[in-house]
């Protein structure tokens, strides 16, 4: 079961890591759209720990002006389940 | 993180770590250097190359790469080397232009690709690719129109992507393997129009 679909609007935790993640610091706090859900797949800041939990990962389009306030290119990045939030 | 990798200090740290695994008798020297040897003997852009050509060449094998990259690379023989990892392949056309980076690190096919060239690993790449695109592009010779959208795919050690170039003018006249001489590695990233 997958918590978004595809067009829901999400947001990227904003919490600052502490050890391996694939949640770069870019995209922190920013608001993208689910493409599609990619697979599901261990999160990798657990496995690096030995700790092995499948979740969703999903496909999240950011539009430039969006993570940089300014540009017409699109950035596109999978994330783990636990990378995201509701976009309200 | 470090920018470059080729920077003695990894190179040292590589060697601590692959003296662990050996000590831990998880690993010997050979076999190490087996695999080292076998992932940069058969890693190639000339395998990306023939995919796309085939691609070019034959609709339907493009329908299937867009789909399935991994069975359309075990079509061609490389999916032994493509394993572990989703490959998916992103289309150009002439109203969207795909590039790809690695931001947290230098991932992307290496078999189909070859060993990354040392710009794709570097800070200056990383950063800015997914800040200033049509910039970097241009600073690599590629200017594209104004109008034409740019998607930046940010890859990781899971998904692996390859970017299907636009097709050759006079690719009708052409067989596989002259298409497969026009497509470069650069090509293969985003960088270059094929």
């Amino acid at each position: 079961m997958t918590r978004f679909a595809a067009g829901a609007r999400v947001r990227a935790r904003t919490a600052d890591h502490d050890g391996h993640t694939r949640l770069p610091r870019y995209a922190r706090g920013h608001i993208g759209e689910v493409v599609e859900v990619r697979a599901t797949w261990q999160l990798p800041d657990e496995a690096v720990r030995g700790v092995f939990r499948a979740e969703p990962v999903y496909v999240v389009r950011f539009d430039a002006a969006e993570l940089w306030g300014s540009g017409s290119h699109s950035v596109i990045l999978d994330l783990w389940e636990s990378y995201l939030e509701e976009a309200t | 993180m470090s920018g470059e990798h080729g920077e003695l200090p990894v190179a040292a740290r590589v060697r601590r770590l692959e003296e662990r695994l050996i000590a831990a008798g998880l690993a010997t020297d050979a076999e190490l250097d087996e695999i080292l040897e076998r992932v940069f003997t058969s890693a190639s852009p000339v395998n990306g190359a023939r995919m796309v050509a085939r691609a070019w060449k034959e609709p339907v094998y493009r329908g299937r790469l867009l789909a399935d990259g991994n069975a359309a690379a075990a079509e061609l023989g490389f999916g032994a080397s493509t394993e572990g990892y989703l490959l998916k392949a992103v289309e150009n056309t002439p109203a969207v232009h795909n590039m790809i980076v690695c931001t947290l690190c230098s991932c992307y096919p290496t078999a189909l690709l070859g060993p990354s060239p040392s710009w794709y690993k570097s800070f200056a790449y990383r950063s800015r690719a997914v800040r200033e695109p049509r910039a970097v592009l241009a600073e690599f010779g590629l200017e594209l129109p104004d109008s034409t959208e740019i998607r930046v795919w940010d890859a990781n050690s899971e998904t692996r992507y390859l970017v299907l170039p636009l097709r050759a003018e006079g690719a009708d006249d052409m067989n596989e393997s002259e298409l497969t001489s026009l497509i470069t590695r650069n090509g293969l990233i985003g960088t270059a129009v094929r």
